[in-house]
């Protein structure tokens, strides 16, 4: 049964990307993750036909849903068994395009929705480097006005699209003086302008498809129209869109797990051992069955937090808890679905090796289960 | 030029099916889909009303339920839908089911019908054809492609060995196979307009077609199990064995 927060709309869109994926992405994973990238055709389609407008405003080109949405298209992308291909649109639709479309000036919003929402622009976000990852107010990267802009010098490590993205979110001190959470701004940087460059991409033990670069400021002027927003709020617009993003990511996660589970399902509902099926054990049925659970349980959480934003209620609490616990149950899922496919599990031929490997990252990425549960310890 | 088109809203496979205890019929969820086959008429019937800035009606029977399955055809860009539902066309065989979409359709204004060859949940295949006699309208079948003239409709209707060229006058009823046209996906816009698209509600009283029952489903069983399958070993003539094999099952 579909749950309490997906009304019809949401269940019409949830047909349309499940159709998506299972004809357009699903077919292609194996070749994008071998080549280390999905192809920019496949953004373009997917602007086209509004994927990424889900959150941005009707009069810039989007539909301007809210966070279920973007919590159920996650999780329908996740289902696509290649997390490097999904977390290219999501990092897109719910890291990056939030900053404009959340804390832009009217003209940067004019400016940069309309080619979010079609795929034109695709956008990353910058705000880790090599010694600041789970403590952003550690960044290094400084900003100093130069006559009517600015100028950025710093590195930026883990930058998801980095490599190719139109435009990159980077954050820097704009306020070396002050604490961290008082100095940081949000700069759009795009993509050609001089001084700025990806100095590498980093090789991974998943997410194959996506692209993950190390960049490199050096002197990078941008006009003052680039500093989205307003200076030195870049701390708080980081911590706010902080909470969409722990969601999406766990969007994937869960349509991963789940995905995952079915096809272990089916695959021990073949696989005979000892003359029977293996399902047929209770050992194996029984895990396969808890796992489910922490699934479902993990989903409804997930929601809930999502309309609990929605409604404009504090989520800080729910979120954090479904980033540290679905993570985890991420983790526990894929494990057990290696498990159970014994051997085949471990070859790099069978689709839940891949699956096994990109989801090591949901319990690191966007929040560290460690740290996560000190936001929610916070909050008992 | 306008067109109506017939679709069907079915169970979701990826679900397993409910059948009713005593009639065996198959219960239908409020939450169903279009059926697949469905989207190539549906798309059929948009490139060619959009060649001649034409209209596109879908006309569906069965449960409306949440009409989730008609909006995805709605949401394709298809511009209003006629629903036909009525507890006593429950258990409705295929000349009822033909009577009852050919007495909607005959109300329209339209120069082709377009339907699929089969639905997924019925498998009956004589619809199509049933809906043309009724309208008195001819029946183009199978068709692998479909282009439209002043008044005239030309196919390629598939059969074993390839294709014939068929063509008659309009109006006419057309079924396409499943490949005909490469649907388009609905855009997430399309999908948010959809709703604000008019779904006009039928019964069997409006159309003035009455259930004639004629059929009792007497039984169900299970498909048998697919036989392991069969290997050749090749001391140097297996492929005349293979190449038999398959020109047995009509394969080459
Ligand atoms: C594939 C990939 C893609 C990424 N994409 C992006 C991106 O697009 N943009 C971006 O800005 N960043 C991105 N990141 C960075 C990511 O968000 C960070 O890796 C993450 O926040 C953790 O930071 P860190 O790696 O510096 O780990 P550290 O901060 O060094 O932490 C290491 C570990 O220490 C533990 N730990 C940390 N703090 C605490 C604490 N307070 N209490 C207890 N334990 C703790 C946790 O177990 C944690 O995993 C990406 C990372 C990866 C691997």
């Amino acid at each position: 049964m579909r749950s309490i927060y997906i009304d019809d709309d949401l269940e019409a869109i949830r047909l349309n990307v499940r159709d998506f994926v299972e004809r357009e992405i699903l077919p292609n994973v194996e070749t994008w993750e071998a080549e280390r990238a999905v192809p920019r055709e496949l953004l373009n389609e997917m602007g086209k036909l509004g994927f990424f407008g889900l959150r941005i405003p009707e009069e810039y080109g989007g539909i301007g849903l809210g966070h279920v949405a973007s919590l159920l298209f996650a999780e329908e992308l996740g289902r696509c068994t290649s997390g490097g291909t999904a977390i290219t649109a999501v990092v897109h639709t719910d890291l990056a395009t939030p900053y404009v479309t959340n804390f832009g000036l009217r003209e940067q919003k004019e400016h940069f929705l309309p080619k979010f929402a079609s795929g034109e622009m695709i956008t990353a976000i910058g705000v880790t480097e090599s010694d600041a990852g789970s403590d952003v107010q550690a960044i290094r990267t400084v900003a100093r006005p130069d006559g009517d802009g600015w100028v950025i010098n710093g590195s930026k490590m883990f930058i998801t699209n980095g490599g190719f993205a139109d435009v990159v979110f980077i954050a820097a001190k704009t306020n070396p003086e002050v604490k961290g959470s008082r100095g940081i701004s949000i700069f759009a940087v795009e993509k050609g302008t001089e001084g700025f460059s990806a100095s590498r991409a980093i090789d991974k033990m998943g997410w194959h498809a996506s692209d993950t670069a190390e960049l490199v400021l050096a002197d990078v002027w941008v006009p003052q129209t680039n500093l989205i927003g307003e200076e030195n709020q870049g701390f708080y617009y980081i911590m706010h869109n902080f909470q969409n993003e722990r969601l999406a990511v766990m969007g994937l996660a869960l349509g991963e797990a789940q995905k995952a589970l079915e096809l272990t399902v089916a695959y021990v509902k073949e696989r005979k051992a000892f003359g029977k099926p293996l399902w047929d054990k209770q050992a194996v049925r029984h895990r396969l069955a808890m796992r489910q659970a922490e699934v479902d349980a993990g989903r409804e959480l997930a929601y809930k937090a999502a309309w609990m934003m929605d409604q404009g209620m504090d989520a800080v609490r729910e979120v954090s808890e479904v980033k540290a616990f679905v993570g985890e149950v991420d983790n526990r899922v894929m494990y057990d679905c290696v498990q159970f496919h014994g051997g085949m599990g471990f070859a790099a031929e069978s689709i839940i090796e891949r699956m096994y490997r990109d989801a090591r990252i949901a319990s690191i990425g966007g929040g560290a289960t460690e740290v996560m549960l000190d936001y929610a310890a916070k909050r008992l | 030029m306008n067109v109506v088109v017939c679709v069907k809203q079915i169970p979701d496979p990826a679900t397993p099916y409910k059948l009713e205890e005593g009639t065996s019929w198959l219960i239908r969820p409020e939450d169903q889909v279009l059926d697949d086959t469905d989207r190539y008429g549906v798309e059929m019937g948009l490139q060619l009303a959009q060649e001649s800035e034409g209209t596109v009606t879908l006309v569906s029977m069965g449960p409306t339920g949440n009409a989730q399955g008609i909006r995805q055809a709605l949401a394709m860009g298809a511009d209003r839908a006629i629903m036909i539902e009525d507890d006593g066309l429950r258990g409705s065989d295929a000349l009822t089911t033909a009577r009852v979409l050919a007495a909607a359709i005959s109300s329209e204004a339209f120069d082709l019908v377009i339907t699929g060859t089969e639905s997924t949940d019925g498998y009956s295949g004589v619809v199509p054809q049933m809906i043309a006699e009724l309208l008195g309208a001819p029946a183009l079948t199978y068709a692998t492609k479909v282009e439209v003239g002043d008044g005239v409709v030309t196919i390629h209707r598939q059969t074993a060995a390839g294709y014939d060229v068929v063509t008659s006058s309009t109006p006419a009823v057309v079924s396409v196979t499943a490949g005909v046209v490469e649907p388009r996906y609905p855009t997430f816009k399309g999908i948010m307009d959809a709703k604000k698209k008019p779904i006009e509600n039928k019964t069997m009283s409006d159309l003035g077609v009455e259930n004639r029952l004629a059929q009792e489903v007497a039984k169900i069983t299970n498909a048998p199990e697919r036989e392991a399958g069969r290997r050749i070993e090749d001391e140097g003539d297996a492929h005349t064995e293979i190449v038999a094999l398959l020109e047995d099952r009509k394969v080459i």
